[in-house]
């Protein structure tokens, strides 16, 4: 079990219902993809947040991955809707 | 890129695009073009009463000046300033500032145009609008036109 904190931000945090936790995560979490498909697991609040999965973007020690980006080592995941500043 | 200014802020406060000019191109006699984009918050026609702006600390400053830093060197620019506010901001206030300075004008305003572009759609910040009327506002949602604006840059 790997300790990693997570942070959310604009819809993706009011649907989970906080901006950031602390979690541990199960060895079979290996990509970013992972982590959002086990999250979806966690209750009906990330079900909602996450519903389309494909749209949600994910930063590493905040920059931008793919979802297939390897989470190993992160200190930080934060989980956000396109961004729509400017 | 040594001597290359890169500036970039993030703040709740307004800024003044003429004092962030003056810093930018301050003592130096080098510069032949200086560009400024400010983005301001429309009121919908009167529907929509403001804009709230959530951002993600750290990795705003963060990835701002990583556009900063690639418009520097892909257009040779001189110096950058990126401005970007958060919090709750009215019809007619300021949200974004960018200026940029080079020897000739085509590079400071495709380098303006590049960074705005990719501010849109790789800066973490969020709007969400309230509305006029009291009801229920929402989160903008992304526009697909800022995806091509900013994917021409690759083409």
């Amino acid at each position: 079990m790997a300790s990693v904190n997570l942070v959310y931000f604009a819809w993706v945090r009011e649907r989970i219902g906080r901006a950031e936790e602390t979690l541990e995560l199960p060895e079979s979490v290996v990509t970013a993809g992972d982590l959002l498909a086990y999250l979806k697991t966690l209750g009906e609040e990330y079900e909602a947040a996450l519903e389309h999965e494909n749209v949600i973007r994910v930063a590493i020690n905040q920059e931008h991955v793919d979802h297939g980006e390897k989470i190993a080592g992160a200190r930080e995941i934060a989980l956000f809707p396109p961004m729509t500043g400017g | 890129m040594i001597g290359v200014a890169v500036t970039v802020r993030v703040q709740r406060g307004d800024f003044d695009l003429a004092a962030e000019v003056a810093a930018l191109s301050a003592g130096r006699h080098d510069i032949g073009a200086v560009v400024t984009f400010c983005g301001l918050c429309r009121d919908e026609a009167g529907t929509l009463s403001a804009l709230e702006l959530e951002h993600y600390p750290g990795m705003a400053e963060a990835e701002i000046t990583r556009i900063c830093n690639e418009a520097v060197a892909r257009f040779d620019l001189q110096a950058a300033t990126a401005v970007h506010r958060y919090g709750k901001i009215l019809p007619g206030e300021n949200i974004v500032l960018v200026v940029t300075a080079s020897p000739h004008r085509q590079a400071a305003f495709d380098g303006a145009n590049f960074i705005m572009d990719f501010l849109k759609t790789a800066a973490p910040f969020w709007k969400k609008e309230h509305a006029a009327d009291g009801s229920a506002g929402g989160w903008v949602s992304a526009k697909d036109e800022d995806d091509s604006a900013r994917d021409r840059w690759s083409e």
